[in-house]
């Protein structure tokens, strides 16, 4: 047993490793569209690991992310502008005194966007926690909705419609990819312990979890307000990616494609969500050739706008189709198929 | 003493009386029965007991404290475990991490020392693994550990839902209907087994149960209801020559 958890580790820091490397050589190797799309699959797995913890983990139905990723971004934007970058962006209205003059590093910035995102989640759970369901769905969709008016109107402080340009650039593959690891290593961690069972609990049944002595408020409270310190902090990395925000890059239907990867990766499943965050990143990229103008044989097309969603999403109803759970349902990557072959067969059969 | 009481305790839903009026009164390390016919108000009475429905009249007492308005999960945690007559079990979790839920309650490490593996943390984490193979071994789901909930069989989804219950250490353990679905032998065993944890666990047992045989054969006293009414009270021998018992389960012509 002692050796197999030996051997179990080597291979974890090995992979580790492996990736590390892979990801420095993209660095070295790739053009900077390539490496923009490596940066997007990071922040993305950290977004879809934040949901999941929300809705896949502890069973909270919300729509809200668009709403935490924007505070996040606007916060890590404000405060990592030069003031001379903030005097020209604001020119119909000045920003308020208290924020011109500031410029912070990244990582600082990063974790004020968290946590302000994270005291909103606070602020919204509060009330929107009280209802379950379909009702949270659209309460915290109603919510996401109100950030983003309430931002579109602050003029002089977020810009308005015209949003934030000339972000400093600072996301790089580092930074999307070290935050995505500590996410998973957060997530892998908190749910082998007890408040990762308490969540997965509520999840499964309310009723039972309470009369198990949870205090169900507390513990969705405590996942929400993570889940949105982690969306505020994606969101963060997202703008400084981007080099541009403003409020309608943040609509429902950001929220709908993290949804979209929790969903395809398996609801409770952390394996799952870096997979399909990584494959739905880069097929949204590679099938970008389809709105493009083509001459396949019988048929030519000057491009059709929109091909690429079709394909995309004719995709998604095959797996859906056949995984009915995501790819990997609720289980997770181990290395036990390297010493158990038999067990991991019969573990197979009983997820169908 | 008694460890439980409930004082004129009714529960309405609009116009319809589930339950009126019920005197209960429990000692400690007793074994009291609750039976009646279908619709007769025993889980409702459970339910308000545990904080599932708050009664609309009348007070409940336990160890002397009023705790007709606390919530379910604070309930638990004064000493108070159910299970539920449709099992409630969390099915896509393992045989022992249902136990370890039930050991959730009295973890004190904030949930980020549960990430960053504390020693107290830890010290925890291992005091309630092994208390919950312990009580998996009582009931004999020790080879089923690492099982899914759902993909057990009946009787042991009925067993781990008993372990579940007393991982939260209760004083007062309530069974709705712990025998459903149980055939004679497996009856005549959870007779034994519920006196096992009796003596085992110190606790004080009342449960619900339709089965006769198991009713009279484990209980020390009993109460039937009838329309929520409280019908008879005393113990089993009493209650089986009680003229309004026989009627309520009978008829009379």
């Amino acid at each position: 047993m002692e050796r197999e958890k030996l051997i179990k580790r080597i291979l974890t820091v090995t992979a580790i490793s492996a990736a590390a490397g892979l990801l420095v050589l993209f660095n070295f190797i790739f053009d900077s569209y390539m490496l923009r799309i490596v940066n997007l699959a990071g922040i993305y797995i950290t977004l879809a690991l934040s949901l999941n913890l929300i809705y896949g983990f502890t069973g909270l139905f919300s729509l809200g992310h668009a709403g935490f990723m924007a505070i996040g971004a606007y916060t890590t934007a404000l405060l990592t502008m030069s003031p001379a970058q903030k005097q020209m962006n604001f020119f119909l209205e000045p920003l308020v005194p208290w924020l011109a003059n500031v410029e912070w590093s990244f990582f600082p910035a990063l974790m004020v966007g968290g946590l302000l995102a994270a005291v909103t989640g606070f602020l919204i759970g509060a009330p929107a926690l009280k209802l379950r369901d379909d009702y949270l769905a659209i309460a915290t969709l109603g919510f996401a909705e109100i950030i983003r008016i309430v931002f579109t109107n602050m003029q002089s402080v977020t810009n308005g419609p015209l949003g934030l340009k000339g972000l400093p650039p600072y996301t790089n593959i580092w930074w999307t990819w070290g935050i995505a690891f500590v996410s998973i290593l957060f997530m892998v961690y908190l749910f082998q312990g007890s408040y990762g069972r308490a969540f997965k609990a509520i999840r499964e049944d309310e009723v039972a979890a309470e009369a198990m002595g949870i205090n169900l408020f507390r513990h969705k409270m405590l996942s929400f307000t993570i889940g949105s310190f982690m969306a505020g902090v994606g969101g963060g990395l997202l703008g400084n990616l981007m080099g541009t925000i403003d409020p309608l890059m943040f609509r429902f239907l950001l929220a709908f494609n993290i949804l979209l990867i929790v969903v395809l990766g398996g609801m409770g499943s952390i394996t799952g969500t870096v997979i399909s965050g990584i494959v739905i990143t880069v097929l949204m990229e590679y099938l970008r050739f389809l709105d493009g103008p083509m001459d396949l044989l019988f048929f030519k097309t000057d491009g059709i706008p929109g091909l690429r969603m079709v394909i995309f999403s004719i995709m998604l109803m095959v797996v859906i189709l056949f995984f009915q759970r995501g790819i990997m349902g609720n289980r997770e990557f181990t290395w036990d198929f390297l010493f158990k072959p038999d067990r991991l067969k019969k573990n197979n059969v009983e997820g169908e | 003493m008694y460890i439980l009481r409930t004082d004129n305790i009714t529960m309405k839903f609009g116009g319809l009386v589930a339950v009126s009026n019920l005197n209960l009164e429990i000692r400690q390390n007793e074994i009291v029965g609750l039976i009646g016919p279908n619709g007769a108000g025993k889980t409702t009475a459970f339910n308000m007991i545990t904080s599932q429905y708050t009664p609309t009249e009348g007070s409940i007492y336990f160890d002397n404290n009023d705790i007709t308005n606390h919530k379910p999960y604070e309930i638990t945690r004064l000493g108070i475990a159910r299970t539920f007559q449709n099992i409630k079990l969390f099915k896509e979790m393992t045989v022992l991490e249902n136990v370890l839920v039930g050991n959730h309650l009295r973890v004190k490490s904030p949930l980020i020392m549960s990430v960053l593996r504390s020693p107290r943390y830890k010290r925890e984490e291992k005091h309630m693994i092994e208390k919950s193979m312990n009580l998996l071994k009582d009931l004999g789901l020790e080879e089923s550990i690492n099982e899914k909930a759902y993909s057990l069989p009946y009787g042991k989804q009925r067993r781990l839902e008993i372990a579940r219950a007393l991982a939260t250490d209760p004083k007062l353990l309530l069974l709705d209907e712990p025998a459903a679905g149980m055939n004679p032998q497996e009856s005549i065993e959870l007779m034994s087994f519920i006196h096992e944890i009796r003596e085992k666990f110190d606790l004080t047992i009342f449960l619900i149960e339709h089965t006769m045989q198991v009713v009279m054969g484990v209980c020390e006293r009993i109460y039937v209801l009838d329309y929520g009414v409280t019908i008879a009270e005393g113990n089993p021998y009493e209650i089986q020559n009680n003229p309004k018992v026989i009627e309520a389960y009978l008829g009379v012509n």
